[in-house]
């Protein structure tokens, strides 16, 4: 099937030298921070973790959101999701290969990366984000894979994928809990010391997600012959709709609990971010944007007369998008931070340099996703000629 | 029995992953083995802490930094950003947060706090590392193996005491005088306190308390109840930082 | 199969290139010389046999700095029973004190470079 993916439109292949180029200079940039070390970037000995755990979490929520499509069509049977659970599983393939390659790129010594698998430490929290994230990858490989290969030859898929695909469900809940638990489990970081993390990372994770692969489905109406259907991008949209409310909930919960019991070491992150502390303001704007967006989406993913129009239901998806990489895909990570446990506020901005690795590595996952999304509508479209 | 490519492949796939799964298992299994044991072990013989005596440490004295930084070729990196520290002074109402309140008497406001690794019972640090680059040896010791550090910084997110530093950069240019007895860090891994192991080794005490002119430093065996530190521990009230965390912390402090 | 001419010079092409490096040494006299190292030292023997330290030293080293930092055991019984400090920079350099004709000649004759330096410090006078 992979020849499908070495013939295409001129467009096809401009966009996959433009995603190349990118990476290009990425890579540059990478080689000047394995010469020169983590210090081109802006992360500093009180802001010990950046944008690339940052990206690294937020796109872990991105994989696990597949599982929105994948249930409904295989514990459901709902047919509308059967066209596009492809799509989904692969926007998880390249998700996690760009969350293994931020973890790589935050390494300090990465050529000792193997040492997490020669010396396993079960009671670290990065070895089982590590098997949950490299199992979910192999899962939705095999099962999108196989599953596509199949449907091109008009058979049922292979029995043996039945079974990996059930699993694939709480494994997704799996990848995302686990890392939920990195930044949970620690004491003294009154920001992420809450038990409500996971539940928020899923909440989360299948409002971004699904917002996606509503937009991706749309692009894919636009440019080829497939049609993912109305019926599944506006389901989706329900989906959506639900999870951001249930995030927003989440989080005014979280804002209750530390605000109400009044203990300094939490309310000082949130007051940090949304008010700023000791005259540190950077992420005050970036936090009220997302908030303002995140109420945005709600107004028009909630409401039914916009959310059933598509051009409008797109426009509530990249709000949701936009807005929660705000808040998870950044600010969750570096807010946790600041103060440091001495009471300093360092404040953190990423680098020219760090921006453009980081821009490389979500080339990178653009050309894996563009490359098995040219594979699979092309099956697709050969299907329905 | 025939087997075609495809078939193979995916075979020696299996095979590959089962070769893989195998170390993850033993280790498991003995780690339940190890935790077995420990739980029978109940005394200690040896528990290695310190005491710093606030009252007696002078304000802008550095007589133990500069004794630490230099015996460990610790980089003197001025820029808050890149900086690396072991052993330094934090006004005291920074360093016990949970203490502070608008009538600190006795003089304690704004004076100087020594802190360094807590050397915690339970830490915190040991228990994230996913390559047990950082761990507790049997006589308390919280180590660095700098040679398994992979630079994930998971421990410097859990530590609650800011005690560890990362190298963002070569240190070698900003260390002053390097001692050649002791190694450098390189770029990529993190590094804090030893309590001064190597010196321990050879039947030395760590070199902030050998530095301290004031005697505002000790050091010992507190399993030990005819130890001097014990003697100290009996005659003066101690605190601890962040006691409420749960890392049972052993750097003591009379204030 | 009428590439069969472009085929075959392909794979001539690719195994000229592959093997560059052997007909290069070749061809500029180099072939098969051996790196000649030089020992200052008064002592006859290293702390195990000269065959064992050539084949075994990095796994030796390995064993060492895991047991110094892992378990605190500092001291190295070798073979014979003599006892030596595990320490590369105080014991292994205190002998072979030309580190430049002996650690590195062998180093970069077969395109290693072990980290060991970056921070290990190489005592002073240690630059022959």
């Amino acid at each position: 099937m992979f020849e499908k993916a070495l013939i295409g439109s001129k467009k096809y292949w401009g966009l996959v030298i433009g995603l190349l180029a990118i990476m290009g200079v990425g890579a540059i940039f990478y080689l000047q921070q394995w010469n020169y070390g983590l210090g081109i970037t802006g992360m500093s000995r009180d802001v010990s973790w950046g944008l690339y755990i940052a990206q690294f979490t937020f796109l872990v929520g991105v994989a696990a959101s597949a599982v929105m499509v994948v249930l409904p069509y295989y514990l459901h049977n709902y047919k509308a999701f059967g066209r596009i659970t492809i799509l989904g599983e692969f926007v998880a393939v390249a998700s996690v290969i760009m969350c293994l390659v931020f973890i790589i790129a935050d390494l300090g010594q990465p050529t000792r990366a193997l040492n997490i698998v020669l010396y396993p430490t079960p009671n670290s929290i990065l070895f089982w984000d590590m098997i949950v994230l490299n199992g979910y990858l192999l899962l939705n490989i095999l099962i999108g894979w196989n599953v596509l290969a199949s449907e091109r030859k008009s058979v049922p898929p292979p029995a043996w994928v039945k079974p990996l695909i059930y699993i694939s469900i709480p494994w997704a809940v799996s990848i995302h809990t686990v890392t939920a638990f990195i930044y949970a489990g620690l004491p003294g970081r009154g920001f992420w010391l809450t038990a409500i993390m996971a539940p928020r990372f899923l909440a989360s994770a299948f409002a971004g997600g699904p917002a996606l692969l509503i937009l991706l489905s749309l692009i894919i109406r636009r440019f080829t012959k497939f049609d993912p259907g109305k019926e599944a991008i506006q389901n989706l949209g329900k989906i959506v709709a639900y999870a951001m409310a249930t995030n927003v909930f989440f989080i005014l919960l979280e804002i209750f609990t530390v605000f109400y019991s009044q203990i300094p070491e939490h309310m000082h992150h949130f007051e940090y971010i949304f008010a700023g502390l000791e005259g540190h303001g950077k992420l005050v704007p970036w936090m009220w944007t997302s908030v303002s967006l995140a109420v945005l989406s709600l107004i028009l993913l909630v409401n039914p007369i916009t959310r059933r129009r598509e051009g409008i239901l797109a426009l509530a998806c990249v709000i949701v998008f936009v807005s929660l990489w705000i808040e998870k895909g950044f600010a969750l990570v570096v807010t946790g931070f600041i103060p440091s446990p001495l009471g300093r506020v360092f404040e953190y901005s990423p680098t020219i340099p760090e921006i453009l690795i980081t821009l490389g590595v979500w080339a990178m996952g653009f050309l894996i996703l563009v490359v098995l999304y040219k594979i699979a509508v092309t099956v697709k479209e050969e299907i329905e000629a | 029995m025939k087997i075609d490519r495809r078939g193979f492949l995916k075979i020696g796939g299996l095979g590959i992953l089962g070769v893989a799964v195998k170390p993850v298992i033993d280790v498991v299994s003995k780690v339940k083995l190890a935790e077995a044991s420990a739980k029978k072990r109940v005394l200690v013989e040896k528990r290695l802490a310190m005491v710093v005596n606030l009252k007696n440490c002078k304000e802008g004295c550095t007589d133990c930094i500069n004794a630490c930084h230099g015996v460990h070729n610790v980089p003197d990196i001025a820029n808050p950003k890149d900086e690396i520290k072991w052993i330094w002074t934090e006004s005291y109402e920074k360093a016990f947060p949970d203490q502070e309140h608008r009538f600190i008497g006795g003089g304690m406001k704004g004076s100087p706090a020594i802190l360094l690794c807590n050397h915690c019972d339970n830490p915190s640090c040991v228990r994230v590392c996913p390559t047990k680059a950082t761990f507790k040896r049997e006589d308390g010791i919280v180590m660095m193996d700098y040679h398994r550090c992979i630079g994930c910084r998971f421990c410097m997110a859990a530590c609650p005491y800011g005690s560890r530093s990362f190298n963002w950069r070569d240190p070698r240019p900003f260390i002053k005088k390097i001692n050649p007895n002791f190694p450098t860090r390189t770029k990529g891994v993190v590094e804090k306190c030893n309590f001064c192991e190597e010196r321990l080794a050879k039947g030395l005490i760590p070199a902030c308390v050998e530095s301290c002119k004031n005697k505002a430093l000790a050091f010992g065996n507190v399993e030990e109840p005819n130890s001097e530190i014990r003697g100290i521990l009996r005659s003066n009230y101690t605190i601890r930082r962040k006691p409420g965390l749960g890392t049972g912390p052993q750097i003591y402090y009379i204030v | 199969m009428n590439n069969r001419i472009i085929i075959i010079a392909g794979l001539i092409i690719f195994l000229c290139l592959i093997t560059f490096p052997i007909w290069y040494n070749v061809v500029g006299g180099k072939a098969a010389y051996a790196p000649e190292l030089k020992i200052v030292s008064e002592e006859k023997q290293c702390v195990e046999s000269t065959k064992y330290m050539r084949a075994k030293h990095m796994q030796l080293l390995n064993d060492w700095r895991n047991s110094v930092v892992r378990e605190d055991k500092r001291t190295y019984t070798a073979l014979d029973g003599k006892k030596y400090d595990m320490s590369l920079s105080n014991t292994c350099l205190k002998c072979h004190s030309n580190k430049a004709d002996f650690c590195d000649k062998c180093h970069n004759y077969v395109e290693v470079t072990p980290t060991c330096w970056n921070c290990h410090v190489v005592p002073e006078g240690n630059k022959l």
